[in-house]
């Protein structure tokens, strides 16, 4: 279980959240969305233990995530950071096997069975046949898919993912969407930001909304992602149809329609 | 992973190697200099001295500079290499920055300030320059962690992570601070007119002089320095990802990156109390082995102590020998016309104007 209970937090005394509570149960697989500054990355960053609360808490499981150590923390909730850069000199194998850090003894290295995982995890993400290429030589879409390996790598109870999927092409997007969901399967919560609301329909049960720092709408897409709250939310005008295969509810911008046209209008 | 263990294979024939030049660059080293000894006679007067009866015994003058002379100063040159070497691969996995190393930090200047305040202040005794003042290190040590402290509160005046520091911000406030520091030392030079040539000597880096105690004196610092930076090698890894990806895999960056400069101070504050600034080669050994064996640093750090310590002797062999008549020049000098130009080539490569980009 992962909580946040009136989580403000944010850079520099600038609180960047204002009161968030949220719940995500075992299992659960959910969407983080919202306009560009609504607050995701200082959400998934609070959740992973990376920002510091202001005001309120964190929980992971039954415990108070101030509590916890950066080791014990890692091996309950694993992370897909935002726009990170590959270190050079290190190979995708090697990077990968970070993952493991925080499954290792204070003394040990890693060993056969870090490296069982890492050899998993590289063929769950689909680049098994990446492990010894350089990580600082990769395309932005294969470098992607290594981060979701190393997250695999590192666990797979609780992962957060912040735009992990924003560089890979339409096939790998589906691809890795898929993968996330026979994670999910296992029993693995999810939590996912994305800016591609269709995904996040089509394959999340339930979507968060942020705006500005608080949850706006939280609920499963048919409830929540209707026309009429994704205007407000995006602030241009936006229509919703039915996906033709799975019937999930799929958004469509129209032209001409951009935040300013809004508010002219 | 078969591809993992031939890399594995390829480290460790790479360390072998290593290893391996480095026994032959002590043999050779032993017999370089103004009274030259043939490898064989080397060889035997290093067994004999340890106790192995092997051949004739080798003419007593000549053990006596062998032994007690040339092997002080090559064990001397290759423990503050390898010193310096690992420190400076440290600084630079710390900081995220390929132009650290001890003496672009200004951590050799803040450790030779305090190893001169000692020697000229009198704490040291008499005896601080042969090699009898346990002080000497230990006042070393705390002026190299005073201008580490100061080097890195000029750098990030500004704000922000140790790890997000501008690479040329650091090098700046490090020559800043170097270059005050060399004025104080000069200030306490001209203080003091008696020992004043000595104390350049020793400041311009050398082994001249230098025998067992020196060595004895600074091991049990550099032992403690190794220790804490190679048992982190795996956190170094994680921190060369940065401060939130190394912290979202589970590692307490700031406690870690605490204990790893204080680790790398040790070592450059060592080897600085005993054989001055030498420049560079913890700027270009790490920069070396990474070519050959990629960044990771469980090969990297051994690796560079080894080429840290091989550098070095080599680089000692040219300061003793090069000049006519048996005159040396410092060592430093020679790491120096070395080093120079490679850090020219680093900051070609990497592009002066390119920042942290994470």
């Amino acid at each position: 279980m992962i909580r946040a209970r009136g989580l403000t937090c944010g850079y520099g005394g600038r609180p960047v959240l204002h009161g968030v509570d949220l719940r995500l149960a075992p299992g659960e697989f959910a969407a983080l969305l919202g306009p560009n500054g609504s607050g995701k990355t200082t959400l998934l960053s609070a959740l992973a233990g990376i920002v510091r609360p202001m005001d309120g808490a964190v929980e992971l499981g039954d415990r108070d995530i101030s509590g916890l150590s950066a080791r014990e923390r890692a091996r309950l909730v694993s992370c897909v950071p935002q726009s990170a850069s590959a270190p050079a000199g290190f190979t995708v194998r090697e990077l990968v096997l970070m993952g493991r850090f925080a499954h290792t003894g204070l003394l040990g290295g890693y060993g056969p069975q870090d490296e069982e995982a890492a050899l998993a995890a590289l063929v769950d993400a689909g680049c098994a046949e990446l492990a010894q290429r350089q990580a600082a030589e990769l395309s932005g879409g294969e470098w992607q898919r290594v981060l979701l390996a190393r997250a695999l790598c590192q666990g797979r109870n609780a992962l957060l993912l912040d735009e992990a999927t924003s560089a890979l092409d339409l096939a790998r997007r589906v691809e890795a969407f898929d993968l996330l969901s026979r994670v999910n399967a296992g029993g693995g919560t999810i939590l996912v930001a994305v800016h591609d609301l269709n995904l996040a329909a089509l394959y999340c049960p339930r979507l968060i909304f942020l705006k500005g720092g608080r949850v706006v709408l939280d609920g499963p897409a048919r409830d929540v992602f209707t026309e009429a709250n994704l205007k407000d939310i995006y602030a241009t005008d936006i229509r919703v149809a039915p996906h033709p295969v799975t019937g999930a509810p799929q958004a469509h911008l129209v032209p001409g329609a951009g935040p300013a046209a809004h508010t002219a209008g | 992973m078969c591809a993992a263990r031939r890399s594995t294979v390829r480290a460790v024939l790479a360390v072998s190697a290593l290893f391996l030049c480095l026994a032959i660059t002590v043999a050779l080293a032993c017999g370089a200099g103004s009274f030259p000894a043939p490898p064989g006679e080397v060889l035997r007067a290093l067994a004999q001295a340890a106790g192995i009866p092997w051949g004739e015994p080798v003419d007593p003058a000549l053990a006596v500079v062998v032994v007690d002379i040339r092997l002080a100063r090559v064990l001397l040159a290759g423990l503050a290499g390898a010193s310096l070497a690992v420190a400076g691969a440290a600084f630079q996995g710390v900081l995220r920055n390929p132009l650290a190393d001890s003496f672009t930090l200004g951590v050799s200047g803040g450790a030779a300030f305090g190893a001169s305040l000692a020697i000229l202040s009198g704490i040291a005794g008499e005896a601080a320059l042969a090699g009898e003042a346990r002080v000497l290190p230990a006042c070393a040590l705390a002026g190299a962690l005073a201008a580490l402290a100061l080097v890195l509160g000029l750098a990030r005046a500004g704000g922000g992570p140790l790890s997000s520091l501008r690479r040329e911000t650091v090098v700046l406030a490090g020559i800043v601070v170097s270059t005050f520091l060399s004025a104080l030392i000069s200030l306490l030079k001209s203080l003091d007119e008696e020992s004043v040539a000595s104390i350049v000597f020793w400041i311009m880096g050398s082994f001249q002089g230098r025998g067992f105690e020196h060595a004895q004196l600074a091991w049990p610092y550099m032992l403690v320095g190794a220790a804490l930076v190679f048992w982190r090698a795996r956190q170094l890894d994680l921190l060369a990802l940065g401060e939130i990806q190394a912290r979202m895999l589970g590692l307490d960056a700031g406690r870690a990156r605490l204990w790893l400069l204080l680790g790398a101070s040790l070592l450059s504050g060592a080897a600085v109390a005993v054989s001055g600034v030498i420049g560079f080669v913890g700027l270009v050994v790490p920069h070396l082995v990474r070519l050959m064996l990629g960044a990771g640093h469980a090969r990297l750090l051994p690796a560079s102590a080894l080429l840290g310590a091989l550098l070095l002797i080599w680089a000692d062999v040219v300061a003793r020998s090069i000049l006519p008549g048996g005159a040396e020049m410092p060592v430093g000098v020679v790491t120096a016309l070395m080093g120079g130009p490679f850090f020219c080539l680093i900051l070609a490569r990497r592009g002066l104007s390119r920042g942290r980009d994470a």
